[in-house]
């Protein structure tokens, strides 16, 4: 009766454990170019977005910490990552941002409500609040963002396709 | 003042606060859609490697069946034996006098209807230049001057060493061009950016000229015109793609016959016999050794600068059978000639062989008891192919396929005596043409590829102590952006050819190097859309490309993925979880591929974490538009093994026509199959011959057969480039 329903809900929790954690090992295989179990430090942000977290630079910086070597080597190793970011999976941590937080995000940015960003703005707060892109970041979503017509960002339609680019 | 400016002053933190947190959230976004992007152009490369090097991998499959073939079929009419020699003829490197007769440009006329660029001997940059000028209006040099410029190109590589010494004394400064095969366009961005060879603008080329590409054709024109008119600036090593029976498999022999349909076969002849005198590699003041794969734990400079290298004309072929005026009467001896295979130390190639005895002294006496060795060995290995096949053995068979009574001629004998050190030298070029470095160290088998080894940084460590060398420079390995260091900067990888697997997928690279050997490099991409599309587009572009292969692939294993499948629904109730999906997909299809991360677009419809398997599999079926009246396992095996099918195809049709009888076809189909442990109905070869118009003759256009099953590797570039996007293409494809 009870004692069976505990044991098959234990077993179910196992199997979930385990999926998630072939999944872990999965992505952070595809960095593993030397095949030993490690990944560069610079590509931990990259694993840890791809397995549906969304992290802020701080939280990944938190994370990082928990996972680096005490003397840093500029690698980290599959061992000490799967324990955390199985974790951080099954506590549901850094979940995306839903597209209508996102949108108010773009209307408090935009100062005077017209439904747009001009790209100097844009610019200005992604390179200078928050946690600043690089030029390289930068460049690359102006490509995507921009309206060539208007030379502006009219952030609805952006985020609508880039929602539908997601699935 | 007071309360009002305090109001302010919060009403101002409090905004650039919300601005604040609405950057990070922003940016936080944005950087997840970056980073999920970038899990994909990862994994889309690993598909197109995992499947391209699984391909290398048909060669061993195709070996296996010419073993098979020579050691069990028994040709039971003389058209049978005739082809049969036809697959098994080892083409040899020819005499001078031979080359001449084979050659004859002389014999073949131009017409005065032909508007292309006329070549005259010595060649002058000015012909060059033309050539240049008439392959970019899309003109096709004549078959006569083809043939003359191997002609002269052959009696130039015949000068050459192996190892080819260059100084930065006399070139200033030297670029190294990686694999380029057949993309034209690649050349052209070259010489635009960088100039074309001159004396003050040296170039080695490391090989893989041609194939998969379709302007071979004019890229060797182009790099042997060269050669001729800046012999002292111009070098070219010899690639893994310089060997005909690798051109058959991908596309240069195809590409030949279609341009050249009169004189392609000569063509085709002739490009033999100048492949096999290229040199091997290219040494830069004696620091900087440049060769095409890589080497290996055995590899000696010394021993590869010895070996009479025009020997090696095809590295990949497999047992030679004896040839005597057509008619077989001895099973080879093997590893005389040219190639022999599984070589007696540490082999490159699995696949069965027979091991000659080791060479003996001159003496007759122990000349004798060689060819007695021999005798039994290949006795022996007889036996054991026999009985793993349980072949039946009628009296008449033996008379054919035993060895017991054929003499040993002495010069089947003195091929025995120098069969071992052939084959030492034979290993020597296929390391050098085919290995790959890894990160780990030692040297192992490189069993993807079916050739050469797997080299690690002590092996590079030690062969550059040996010989005071500085760096290796090589190529073989496409490389996401056309360059790449490895071996703690010991080796370089370095490849041409951009866009390689589809457009966006690769930049092409070159190295400059001057006397301070410091390399630089510069990166480019020859396709003017790869730069107008956003990141997304690229990635999303050749993504499209390696799932369409790897769906492509996995219903080529339809039987047995359902057994697989089956196997994890025990209940039988026709779903499994999908967390068992990507372990029976990774057991069939081995391609070492992260499925849990291609899950998503391989898999649409789930209910409650479970695939209904079947029905999965049926859609894949239905993208492949498989032909309906055609048994859907012989279908399977088609496309499982389409490269290997094409292969022999074109062995058989050796006389490039396109097409085979339909007898030819028929006996292929039985003998693979049976090779391969496929159950095939003489029924279902019919009906595979009926759904092909090839009633022409009794004929059939294999090219046709491979067109009706899309077999036909899809094209790369600009086809596609017209379809998708509104700019029209930068080249037209041909």
């Amino acid at each position: 009766g009870e004692e069976e329903k505990d044991g098959q809900q234990e077993e179910q929790l196992f199997s979930i454990i385990a999926d998630i954690q072939k999944k872990i090992t999965d992505a952070f295989e595809v960095f593993d170019h030397e095949c030993n179990k490690t990944v560069d430090v610079r590509e931990i942000g990259t694993i840890i977005r791809s397995l549906g977290c969304c992290p802020s630079e701080g939280d990944l910086h938190d994370m990082l910490a928990e996972v680096e070597e005490e003397e840093p080597t500029g690698y980290i190793r599959l061992e000490k990552f799967l324990p955390m970011m199985t974790k951080v999976l099954m506590e549901r941590r850094y979940r995306p941002v839903p597209e209508d937080v996102l949108l108010r995000a773009f209307e408090v940015l935009d100062a005077n409500k017209c439904g747009h960003l001009t790209k100097e703005e844009l610019v200005k707060y992604m390179t200078e609040e928050g946690e600043p892109f690089t030029q390289e970041e930068m460049e690359e979503m102006l490509s995507a963002a921009v309206d060539p017509e208007t030379n502006t960002v009219r952030y609805r339609d952006y985020i609508t396709m880039m929602v539908v680019d997601e699935s | 003042m007071g309360c009002g400016s305090s109001t302010n002053a919060y009403y101002f933190l409090r905004k650039s606060e919300k601005a604040f947190k609405a950057a990070v959230l922003i940016q936080r976004w944005y950087r997840r859609y970056v980073a999920r992007l970038e899990m994909r152009r990862r994994c889309t490369w690993r598909i197109f490697q995992s499947i391209e090097y699984s391909c290398e991998q048909d060669q061993i499959k195709l070996h296996n069946f010419f073993s098979y073939l020579m050691d069990h079929f028994t040709p039971s009419s003389s058209k049978e034996r005739d082809f049969i020699s036809r697959m098994l003829t080892e083409e040899e490197s020819y005499k001078d006098t031979e080359v001449e007769k084979l050659c004859d440009y002389e014999s073949v006329e131009v017409p005065d209807s032909y508007t292309g660029p006329h070549l005259s001997f010595p060649l002058l940059p000015d012909h060059a230049t033309a050539l240049l000028e008439a392959f970019k209006q899309k003109q096709q040099l004549h078959a006569r001057y083809v043939l003359k410029l191997l002609h002269e190109t052959r009696k130039h590589l015949m000068q050459l060493p192996n190892i080819k010494h260059i100084s930065t004394c006399y070139s200033v400064s030297f670029r190294v061009l990686g694999d380029l095969h057949g993309r034209l366009d690649d050349l052209f961005l070259i010489f635009y950016k960088n100039g074309l060879p001159s004396p003050e603008k040296s170039y080695v080329f490391n090989g893989d000229f041609v194939d998969r590409g379709k302007q071979s054709v004019e890229i060797l024109i182009i790099l042997f015109a060269f050669l001729l008119v800046y012999p002292k600036e111009v070098h070219l090593n010899r690639g893994n793609h310089e060997d005909h029976m690798v051109n058959l498999r991908y596309g240069f022999t195809k590409e030949v016959m279609q341009k050249y349909k009169v004189h392609g076969k000569k063509i085709l002849k002739m490009l033999q016999n100048v492949f096999c005198w290229l040199p091997l590699a290219t040494l830069i003041d004696q620091k900087v050794l440049i060769l095409h794969g890589g080497v290996s734990d055995m590899t000696d400079l010394e021993l590869l600068a010895k070996i009479q290298r025009h020997k090696f004309v095809s590295v990949l072929r497999g047992k030679k059978r004896r040839e005597k005026g057509r008619h077989m009467d001895s099973q080879a001896i093997n590893g005389e000639g040219p190639v022999g295979v599984d070589p007696p130390r540490s082999s490159s190639f699995p696949g069965s062989c027979l091991q000659p005895g080791p060479a003996s002294t001159a003496s007759m006496a122990s000349r004798m008891e060689l060819a007695q060795r021999v005798r039994q060995s290949v006795q022996e290995e007889l036996e054991n192919c026999r009985r793993q096949v349980e072949f039946s053995e009628t009296p008449g068979d033996k008379e054919l396929s035993c060895v017991s009574s054929v003499t040993v001629t002495e010069s089947e004998l003195e091929s025995c005596e120098t069969s071992e050190s052939s084959q030492e030298e034979w290993k020597q070029i296929v390391d050098i043409l085919w290995s790959d470095p890894m990160p780990q160290e030692g040297c192992k088998m490189n069993t993807v590829r079916g050739g050469g080894c797997y080299f690690g940084p002590d092996v590079t460590e030690k062969i550059l102590q040996k010989h005071s060398l500085q760096f290796l420079i090589r190529s073989h390995e496409c490389k996401q952006e056309g360059y790449e260091f490895c071996h703690n900067r010991k080796v370089l990888t370095i490849f041409s050819a951009s866009n390689y697997y589809e457009i966006g997928s690769n930049r092409g690279a070159y190295v400059k190097l001057g006397p301070d050997l410091i390399p630089h490099f510069v990166q480019y991409q020859a396709n003017k859309t790869a730069h107008t599309l956003t990141m997304r587009q690229r990635i999303s572009r050749v993504e499209e490309s390696a799932f369409r292969a790897l769906r492509e692939k996995l219903f080529a294993h339809t039987s047995d993925l359902i057994c697989a499948f089956k196997s994890y629904d025990q209940d039988e109730t026709g779903t499994i979880p999908l967390s068992d999906w990507a372990t029976a997909v990774e057991s069939v299809l081995q391609l070492g591929l992260p499925w849990r991360m291609l899950r998503p677009q391989l898999v649409c419809s789930t209910a409650g974490g479970r695939l209904e398997y079947k029905s999965w599999l049926d859609d894949l079926a239905v993208e492949q538009r498989s032909q309906e009246h055609i048994q859907s396992s012989l279908l399977e095996t088609i496309y499982r093994n389409r490269s290997n099918l094409e292969t022999i195809f074109r062995i058989i049709d050796s006389d490039h026509s396109g097409l085979i009888s339909f007898e030819e076809f028929h006996q292929t189909w039985k003998l693979f199959s049976s090779h391969m442990n496929i159950e095939l109905t003489d029924d279902g070869i019919s009906n595979l011959a009926r759904s092909i118009d090839f009633n022409k003759d009794g004929n059939i256009d294999f090219n046709e057969f491979l067109e009706a099953f899309r077999l036909l590797e899809h094209s790369h570039c600009d086809e596609k480039a017209a379809e998708l996007l509104p700019t029209p293409p930068s080249r037209e494809g041909s």
